[in-house]
């Protein structure tokens, strides 16, 4: 009944043109893991994800998602599976016309149009409060928020469905580095809380240390190492090296294991941590 | 998700319980939302024993019933639990509800609220009118600024590549009216007068007027949409920190093309306005070309010639500067920019037509009629 692997993508090929991005690429995601996923720029982070969810079609390879083959499937056929995961795009991609709450309702009122007003709006209440936004923040049009509501509103629309899984793009680029440690408790609260899974795009160390239970490497045009961290700076590789050994890197790493060192006291509460 | 979410409420001598089943998830349940909601008798226990599985929304009714009966949830499974602990630690007060507001209040606030945005605007289009100038002889003044290279593109945008689309609709312009003209000319015997009709109609008034509207339409949609989608960007503040004018540099360029390319334009649209017209007069009047030409210059002063040429500047100026204003008002999101655009449009049609009556009453005064 349940897979260990929620995703598990064998022999991607994608390409654009002459330029080759990913080449017999296989990556798998587990349930209940937060799996990070780094590479250089242009090594085919995004790509990847939009290969998974489907806004990119893939040269060949297999790609199945909740152990249903996505590739060549049937436009309502992948509704189904859509509705089981929730994306938050970089810039949060929400629809500018609607307030915040209304953005929440979007993919409610598609798939259940049958539901109150009055549930509609609670589930929009509590879900915009669980992403960690203040209760004034319902009603206002994404152009009147900072970079990191929006964000916080995209993860709010992306939890409207109570997806099993969830696809982040590089949540924390663009935050400040206090916003960027609340985003990763509360990505790290979610999984814990609700049970998800996560798919993290990022350049972050930190957020790779704090809260990523493994992390892939993308590089050469496919995942070239995944596991733990500890594992990865095992790996001789030029690239993982300089990107784990790096100054920020070993800055990332030391703040890390400080923090470790003291008894750490686990945010219970969800969201307002 | 097979079995849909049920709810029974018992009587027992303690008080009502209410005992939910099935799943509990966002598909299942819709209807028991309301359900829920409607029942009435206080409750003092929901037990959620028979509950097979449960998702926020699940978790988010039974805390909802919970609290709305200060009842005591009884029988959670683990995973349930977290759940309902998960929701019930981000509920929050209601959102203050906006104050109603009377439908009279709504209405003037409304109105009001429109004059103050005619005044402003109007106000501002004749700031922006003036930065333009200014920006304009600034140029004059330092003319290693000005930048030849737009200006050439944007004649291509306006003037060039809109030469099959206005020559087409002049052209069929100039049958319309030869058409009609020679139906009803025909009454009276008086065919010969069509020729009139097209030469004067088209130099003086249609010629110019439609490209106008066409130019609004192509170009101006075209300003207003390309400096919008710059403003949400941001690439327009970034200009201004790198100490380039944005007038100077996206306005002035696009309003010179427009003046210089609206007469052009309208010289090329009446010459394929007079050419449909003379089409048609040759063969459904049967009146040779050679005999359209020496009449038409017989019967058309020169002047309805420069009416036209003096009037197509001004609008191009018009229309320019209306869909550059639009797009330098875009603020917030992409939906801004369509309004803009259409805004600009109008605006640019209503001022050409109001120009144009102006237009026409002045040059009947001073007599070039």
């Amino acid at each position: 009944m349940n897979p260990p692997n929620i995703i598990s993508v064998t022999g991607l090929c994608n390409s654009f043109g002459d330029q080759v991005i990913h080449q017999d690429l296989d990556i798998e995601v587990r349930r209940g893991e937060i799996l990070g996923v780094v590479g250089g720029s242009g090594t085919g982070k995004s790509v990847l994800m939009r290969s998974i969810i489907g806004l990119q079609k893939p040269d060949s390879g297999e790609i199945r998602v909740f152990d249903e083959g996505m590739i060549g499937k049937e436009e309502d056929q992948a509704t189904d599976v859509r509705r089981r995961w929730g994306v938050l795009f970089q810039g949060g991609a929400l629809f500018s016309t609607l307030t915040v709450a209304e953005n929440v309702q979007v993919p409610l009122r598609e798939f259940y149009p049958d539901f109150s007003r009055e549930l509609l709006d609670e589930i929009a209440r509590y879900k915009i409060f669980l992403s960690g936004l203040p209760p004034e923040a319902a009603h206002k049009y994404p152009s009147e928020l900072s970079g990191g509501m929006r964000k916080r509103a995209g993860v709010a629309r992306a939890l409207a469905m109570d997806p099993e899984l969830l696809f982040l793009d590089e949540p924390t680029a663009g935050l400040d580095p206090i916003g960027a440690a609340k985003f990763d408790s509360l990505t790290r609260d979610l999984k814990e809380t609700l049970g998800l899974t996560v798919f993290l795009i990022t350049h972050d160390l930190d957020t790779l240390y704090s809260i990523c239970d493994r992390v892939a490497v993308l590089a050469d045009r496919k995942v070239i190492a995944i596991g733990a961290i500890e594992e990865l700076l095992a790996i001789d590789h030029p690239w993982i090296n300089e990107y784990f050994s790096g100054p920020r890197g070993r800055a990332a790493r030391r703040g890390h294991s400080d923090q470790s060192d003291t008894p750490r006291a686990k945010t219970q509460q969800l969201g307002r941590s | 998700m097979a079995d849909a979410a049920e709810f029974t409420v018992e009587e027992l001598p303690s008080g009502q319980v209410l005992r939910l089943s099935g799943t509990f998830v966002i598909a299942s349940i819709g209807d028991v939302d309301r359900g829920l909601r409607d029942i009435s008798g206080p409750i003092c226990e929901i037990d959620i024993s028979g509950v097979t599985h449960m998702d926020t929304v699940g978790a988010w009714l039974v805390h909802r019933t919970a609290k709305e009966h200060n009842a005591q949830i009884t029988g959670c499974a683990n995973d349930a639990g977290r759940l309902i602990d998960a929701v019930r630690g981000v509920d929050q007060a209601e959102v203050v509800p906006k104050p109603p507001i009377s439908a009279l209040y709504r209405f003037l606030a409304e109105v009001g609220g429109g004059v103050a945005v005619g005044i402003t605007t109007l106000l501002q289009f004749l700031g922006f009118v003036g930065q333009v100038v200014k920006a304009f002889f600034s140029l004059l003044m330092n003319p290693h600024r000005f930048r030849w290279h737009a200006v050439v593109q944007h004649f291509d945008m306006v003037g060039v590549r809109a030469l099959g689309i206005v020559g087409l609709m002049s052209f069929l312009i100039g049958i319309v009216i030869a058409q009609q003209g020679a139906v009803q000319l025909r009454q009276f015997g008086a065919e010969v007068f069509t020729i009139n009709l097209i030469g004067r109609l088209t130099l003086r008034e249609l010629g110019i007027l439609m490209t106008a509207i066409m130019v609004a339409g192509r170009s101006g949609s075209a300003f207003a949409a390309q400096i919008g989608t710059m403003k949400i960007t941001e690439e327009i503040d970034a200009m201004r920190t790198i100490g380039v004018v944005p007038v100077e540099a996206l306005v002035v360029p696009r309003v010179i093309a427009a003046v210089v390319m609206m007469p052009l334009l309208g010289i090329f649209a009446s010459l394929m306005s007079i050419i449909g017209g003379g089409l048609l007069c040759w063969i459904v009047l049967d009146i040779p070309p050679a005999t359209f030409v020496q009449r038409l210059r017989e019967v058309t002063p020169i002047t309805d010639f420069w009416i036209g040429i003096i009037k197509a500047p001004v609008f191009g100026a018009i229309i320019a500067m209306a869909g550059c204003f639009q797009g330098m008002q875009v603020k917030g999101n992409a939906e801004q920019v369509g309004l803009r655009t259409t805004a600009a449009v109008v605006q640019a049609i209503f001022l050409v037509i109001v120009l144009d009556a102006f237009f026409a009453v002045f040059f009947s005064e001073i007599g070039w009629d």
